[in-house]
């Protein structure tokens, strides 16, 4: 029986079957590959023999003789070698990419809620924000924030001084007022039905705007309402020690004496408490169904605890003033401009994508979970945070992670602005003086390669738990 | 039994009595009811409308000062453009306005540029407005004959038109250039690499998951740097190739892999009897891809292609670290010039940078979001 289906079966040649052919196709490939692979070895050993070019990586070892203005670790030009500038490069890469990823985080979050909030105006200003930002390539803004904006700013003799920002304060009596006009106009608006629409708004908008001014005295301590309009700030006298100009942004420098550990420990504990008490809060829902204020509780822990601490120990840390000593400032710390322009670049550009990916992933939350929500009861900021977005992050994990790649790879434009980044350091300065630039270019792609491989790895096993266990 | 239990329970509350009559809601209509329900629904957006208002009188009415009433509209020199108060200096902009486009080109050449871009410019709307007929012919125009014939344009050809050196060349015509090439490029590249990585074939698979994955792994830059200083080094010297050959090939390369992915998502959403139709119909495996997946597989993700394309143009800009002078990098060249340097010089260059790419940019952005809608009228309930 089974003959005859064999003879059933048309008779193919063998340079027609499928599997054959698949062979002659990939030895083909193969062939025109490893001709262009031999060609470009041989070609590059030749030409590198020819022009001098190092062909192994002594130069490694070699004394680097170059600066760098950003150092994590110990360097000077003097004693460390092109080895070490490497690991300068790759951890100022890292650190601004951390940096600018939490900003972006956060900007990119409160972006993409806005955009879908039911405030029109907020959501147009998001609208705006998100168009503008991810049409203009990344460089551009680069080059704009470092030249256009911190560049110009003064010299270090006329330098911005930011003014000291006084919490609970001497204008007491207006904080106060404000505070209970603006209570008042909105507790009328809880009363709406007992009047027409255009009161509502009237007292509505009334009681914001109290209330804006109540902030803005309490922080700025200015003269009333005028300072909220953001005229009164810089015309308030007191220095905190915080300087603007164009070399930077210096800030006092915080020394640490020896009792300062208790801060940290206290911090530590802070966590902990936390943590036991979000396990405790959970059982308790578990069991009864009440929740637990986690979020507030863990809040004044980890703020609370260190500051207790902190004047427990007898206030361990004394602040270094910086001054202005001739044509710069001695002490405080230092944050570069090219460090601020390329956190803010990659920050805000980034960000206008991550709104993207939050308003889809929101979105594609179907309208049957927010209404299941709503005839639960729950209010619109318990529905987004109880039902809504757990959902949502889900989707939104995914290409967030992307996006994160993407600053960090997007972080090497730091070459245009001189920020000392993995690519300014490394694939620049050491390239231009060693030469070697098969290995430093290999190298680099190589980090590259790591950061993104490792990233898609974890991702994999998250996107693994994460995934809907269905049936 | 007490009231406030039912059965063992203790409950909070019961009510006995009916409620009341609610009083009619308040206006549902007309502005101010559209007010309370957008702006000031809850006390947080009241605080955020007032707040975002404040905003909005902040900057707006500074920038429009800055921008178009204070702006020095025309000056021979940088002088007015440096008294304290001036806004932005459109002036310089009009003075370096031909180096922004062609930058070095010989000024008498011009045309040539022109002529090429608006060959492009017609044979693009050709194949993008929905309405227009013969696309086939339309592709095979701008993805065979155009390049060709681009080059000679600006090239120059003997006899006929002048040399142009490719260093004298700059401006907008190099980010147009350098995206154009990148476009004509990477989408059938990518294509191959998308059908090379569902391939069933191992080491076709193999490789072309390689290249994509490694490609996408690394900054563009990275590539921008391998093509210009490893690429003379892989060919014999007789062979260097020219300094603005090696970012296209780079920009080429690394926009495929992106465009692979692109592909491989529309191909992924073929349904599989698609390939099974195709296969029980005798096609081959080229038949089947050229006649029944891609036309399918491409229409769906043109959204995703158009995206890609936004990417690079803006990624366009990282070729000036090779040395070529784009647009943005005449900007930044232009900026320096003592005739005009001050202190809105660079602002004003930027903004009509940003202008210039933004435009593009949101053209394209608002064309793949319109394809979307039509795209997804089929699948729409």
């Amino acid at each position: 029986m089974s003959q005859v289906q064999m003879r059933d079966r048309p008779h193919v040649p063998w340079w027609n079957e499928p599997k054959n052919r698949g062979y002659v196709y990939q030895g083909l490939l193969f062939i025109v590959l490893a001709f262009f692979a031999y060609e470009a070895v041989t070609n590059a050993s030749n030409n590198m023999r020819a022009r001098g070019i190092p062909t192994d990586f002594s130069f490694w070892n070699k004394t680097a003789g170059f600066d760098v203005n950003l150092t994590l670790i110990e360097y000077s030009a003097a004693a460390s070698t092109y080895g070490q500038a490497f690991w300068v490069g790759l951890l100022n890469t890292l650190l601004v990419a951390v940096v600018s990823i939490v900003f972006a985080t956060i900007v990119g979050f409160a972006i993409g809620i806005a955009r879908l909030s039911n405030n029109w105006i907020v959501a147009k200003l998001a609208t705006v924000y998100v168009e503008t930002l991810r049409n203009i390539p990344l460089l551009l803004q680069l080059l704009f924030w470092y030249n256009a904006v911190l560049k110009p700013l003064p010299n270090p003799r006329d330098a911005l001084a930011v003014p000291k920002i006084t919490f609970l304060v001497p204008e007491f009596a207006p904080t106060v007022i404000c505070l209970a006009l603006g209570l008042g106009g909105w507790l009328i608006t809880r009363r709406a039905r007992l009047i027409e629409g255009v009161a509502v708004i009237i007292a509505n908008a009334f009681g914001s705007l109290l209330m804006l001014a109540a902030l803005g005295v309490w922080l700025f301590g200015g003269s009333g309402v005028a300072s909220v309009l953001g005229q009164g700030v810089v015309a308030f006298g007191g220095k905190a020690g915080i300087y603007l100009h164009n070399r930077g942004l210096i800030f006092p420098e915080v020394h640490l004496t020896d009792s300062a550990w208790m801060m940290g420990a206290a911090l530590l504990a802070a966590i902990a408490g936390a943590i036991a008490f979000r396990v405790w809060a959970r059982r308790v829902q578990r069991s009864t169904g009440e929740q637990q204020p986690v979020g507030l509780v863990a809040t004044i822990l980890i703020i609370g605890l260190p500051l207790l601490a902190y004047f427990a120990a007898g206030a361990p840390a004394s602040f270094a003033l910086p001054e202005l000593r001739g044509f710069n400032f001695v002490g405080g710390t230092r944050i570069l401009p090219e460090f601020a322009a390329l956190m803010f670049g990659l920050a805000l550009y980034t960000a206008s994508f991550i709104a993207e990916i939050v308003r889809g992933g929101i979105l594609s939350v179907s309208k049957g979970q927010t209404e299941a929500a709503n005839a639960l009861g729950l209010t619109r900021a318990q529905g987004l945070k109880l039902v809504v977005v757990p959902q949502a992050m889900r989707v939104i994990i995914p290409p967030l992670t992307n996006q994160y790649l993407n600053l960090t790879k997007n972080s090497s434009l730091a070459v245009f602005i001189g920020y000392p980044d993995l690519v300014q350091v490394f694939a620049g300065t050491v390239l231009n003086q060693t030469g070697a630039a098969v290995q430093v270019i290999a190298i680099t792609m190589a980090v590259y390669l790591v950061i993104s491989l490792v990233t898609s790895f974890v991702m994999d096993i998250y996107n693994k738990r994460m995934s809907l266990v269905e049936r | 039994m007490s009231d406030q239990t039912i059965g063992n329970k203790q409950v909070a509350f019961v009510r006995r009595d009916v409620t009341g009559t609610l009083p009619a809601p308040i206006m549902t209509r007309g502005l101010p009811a559209w007010l309370r329900e957008n702006m000031f629904s809850t006390p947080l957006s009241g605080v955020l409308t007032l707040s975002s208002i404040l905003l909005v009188v902040w900057i707006v009415p500074d920038m429009f000062r800055y921008l178009f009433t204070d702006a020095i509209w025309s000056a021979a020199d940088g002088a007015p453009c440096r008294a304290p108060g001036a806004g932005a200096c459109w002036a310089y902009v009009g003075a370096k306005f031909e180096y922004f486009m062609y930058g070095s080109y010989p000024r008498s050449q011009t045309w040539r540029v022109n002529l090429t871009l608006v060959i492009g410019a017609v044979l693009i709307l050709w194949l993008l407005l929905p309405q227009a007929k013969k696309k086939g012919l339309a592709a095979l125009m701008f993805f065979v004959v155009y390049p060709v014939a681009a080059f000679f344009l600006l090239r120059g050809l003997d006899g006929v038109l002048s040399l142009v050196e490719t260093n004298l060349w700059g401006g907008v015509l190099v980010s147009l250039l350098v995206a154009a090439v990148g476009i004509v490029v990477s989408l059938p590249l990518g294509v191959l690499l998308a059908l090379g990585r569902r391939s069933q074939l191992p080491f076709v698979k193999f490789f072309c998951v390689l290249f994509i994955e490694f490609v996408r792994g690394v900054p563009l830059i990275t590539v921008l740097f391998m093509a210009n200083t490893m690429l003379p080094l892989f060919v014999p010297q007789e062979w260097t190739p020219d300094r603005m050959l090696r970012p296209l090939i780079g920009v080429s390369l690394f926009a495929a892999a992106y465009m692979a992915e692109v592909v491989r998502g529309g191909l992924q959403a073929m349904p599989k009897g698609q390939f099974e139709g195709a296969m029980a119909l005798g096609l081959s495996y080229w038949q089947m891809m050229r006649l029944i997946i891609l036309p399918q597989a491409l229409t769906t993700v043109i959204p995703g292609i158009v995206n890609s394309f936004i990417a690079l143009f803006k990624d366009t800009t990282l070729v000036a670290i090779v040395g070529i002078f784009d647009f943005l990098r005449t900007v930044e060249t232009a900026r320096l010039d003592p005739v005009w340097a001050g202190p809105t010089i660079s602002t004003t260059g930027y903004v009509f940078a940003a202008i210039f790419y933004w435009v593009f940019c949101f053209a394209m952005s608002r064309y793949s979001q319109m394809l979307e809608t039509k795209l997804a009228a089929g699948r729409r309930r």
